[in-house]
């Protein structure tokens, strides 16, 4: 046993995994969340603000990080609608504007068609330059974003008048992929501001320890990974979602998302315990054998 | 002169970087350096495209082994490059209706959305998806509690594991109120912000101050390196 379990073709571990992932996808398992006190902190830092407030979303990840982040940036975008706060979205990833785009498609455009582009939210798109972005926009944003994504000038968008740079606004969000993410926005934006600008974000699995270090005073909330979305989604649901008559949650699958990838989360986080530990024991009898002989 | 004229440009802007963090009424001259900055870091989008070019060029003429690759990234790189540069399939923005190229490229429909959203899109999510499998195999056959440092490392790994997850409150969401603090949820939560972040802050000061001195050398002269070794 111990000679067939040392000798196993990897492709079977990787067939494990398959299943540990799939089933729990096709079986649409889902797990109750517990929101921790970060996730916490992030919903009430939104629900702090009134109506009409200014939030700047910058979103610095691609198609890459999407199934791990992808779930936050649209619950993100259904609690500024739900709230009404004007929205400014940016990114310092090429592929950013996209998931801009998408979002907008998927939960502005779709489920508040009442929201007017240039009144309630614009896009500012993608721009080169990484951390020399965040400093350019800190004092004077005109000095980069002549126009928007779609091409029309600033200062033809009713939303930007009055907003000179990113100080003019209420809260930041950032969902980051890495560089440049969450540390340059702190490094950068928070740290030389730290009373003017408040940002709250959300981050992939292995970014998030980087992160802590800078919780509570440069970062007062953060969801990591799809755990931290998937809390974030309950807090937002179980205050905005709507029910049927039954008390059911009754919305789309996208503002389940998170949840639902936790199923498959779970299921592969325990394979891999039973991974380490099998291996693990192959070690062991295997040095047994050794002093034995 | 071509190694002089970068260092004077890299000097008199990291000077004035510093300044403008310290005196308010240079934040403008700060200001002005970024923008160029961001001036070239657009540029440099052209110039990484050309190096890419140059690089598998070079590969696929002279057939070095894996030359095949060089020739997708090759055909990949001028597909979406033409597509997108040109325009190609895009309908002329509402706004202006007279210009054919005033649409924008990345229009829903178009072929370089097309592109994207079914190429691009799923080949990245893929790539990513993929380190869950080699993550699986590596546990199975390298993580070995073979000394002190191994076995904290492995603990801690269980810990997170199953604190990160709705198993670990299943588990251990039992224990008496004496030892509440040990459930893996709370175990997993003062590990990250005591240990991690401890651990964490340490690294960060010591990059800080390994980040001061080296910029100092560079904004001195005294290290070059960044230059390149000055041959073709």
């Amino acid at each position: 046993m111990i000679e067939f379990l040392k000798n196993l073709d990897r492709r079977w571990i990787f067939l494990l995994m398959l299943l540990s992932v799939a089933i729990p996808i096709l079986l649409q398992t889902q797990f109750e969340e517990t929101p921790s006190k970060l996730s916490i902190a992030v919903f009430d830092q939104l629900e702090k603000l009134e109506e009409g407030d200014k939030i700047l979303l910058a979103f610095d990840f691609d198609p890459g990080s999407e199934g791990e982040l992808g779930p936050m940036a649209t619950t993100f975008v259904r609690h500024c609608c739900e709230k009404k706060l004007k929205m400014y979205f940016m990114a310092l990833w090429p592929v950013g504007e996209q998931m801009i785009v998408d979002n907008i498609a998927r939960v502005i455009k779709a489920d508040f068609p009442e929201l007017v582009y240039g009144t309630d939210y614009m896009n500012l798109g993608f721009k080169a330059g990484n951390e020399g972005v965040i400093k350019v926009v800190l004092t004077d944003m005109r000095q980069l974003y002549t126009t928007d994504a779609e091409g029309t000038a600033i200062d033809e968008i009713p939303m930007m008048q009055g907003v000179d740079n990113i100080k003019a606004m209420d809260l930041m969000i950032n969902i980051s992929a890495g560089y440049p993410g969450t540390k340059e926005w702190v490094q950068y934006a928070v740290t030389r501001y730290p009373d003017k600008i408040t940002l709250v974000a959300g981050c992939t699995g292995v970014q998030a320890p980087l992160l802590y270090p800078y919780i509570p005073q440069q970062l007062p909330g953060l969801l990591a990974a799809i755990k931290g979305a998937a809390e974030y989604e309950k807090l937002v649901m179980d205050k905005y979602g709507k029910r049927d008559a039954d008390g059911n949650m009754d919305e789309e699958g996208k503002y389940f998302e998170g949840r639902r990838r936790m199923g498959p989360q779970l299921v592969a986080h325990v394979l891999m315990v039973l991974l380490i530990v099998v291996g693990n024991l192959i070690f062991f009898a295997e040095r047994r054998r050794e002093k034995r002989q | 002169m071509k190694r002089q004229i970068p260092l004077l440009i890299a000097m008199i802007a990291g000077f004035v970087m510093i300044v403008a963090y310290f005196i308010p009424y240079t934040v403008s001259w700060g200001d002005t350096v970024i923008v160029w900055f961001d001036v070239l870091a657009a540029i440099a989008f052209v110039l990484g495209g050309g190096n890419l070019l140059k690089v598998h060029l070079k590969k696929t003429s002279d057939q070095v082994p894996g030359w095949g690759y060089s020739v997708i990234t090759i055909v990949a790189f001028v597909i979406m490059l033409v597509i997108g540069l040109g325009k190609i399939g895009v309908n002329p923005a509402a706004k202006y209706p007279e210009f054919a190229w005033s649409g924008k490229f990345s229009e829903m429909g178009s072929p370089f959305w097309w592109l994207y959203e079914y190429v691009f899109k799923p080949l990245q999510a893929t790539i990513f998806s993929m380190l869950a499998f080699y993550v699986a195999s590596a546990a199975f056959r390298a993580f070995r509690a073979k000394n002190i440092e191994a076995i904290l490392l492995l603990a801690t790994a269980f810990i997170i594991l199953l604190g990160r997850t709705a198993a670990g409150p299943a588990l251990t969401g039992w224990f008496p109120d004496a030892i509440e603090g040990l459930e893996a949820d709370k175990l997993t939560s003062y590990l990250m912000t005591v240990f991690n972040t401890a651990g964490n802050r340490a690294i960060m000061i010591g990059i800080a101050l390994g980040t001061a001195s080296v910029s100092l050398k560079i904004l001195l002269g005294v290290e070059r390196s960044y230059l390149g070794s000055g041959e073709e």
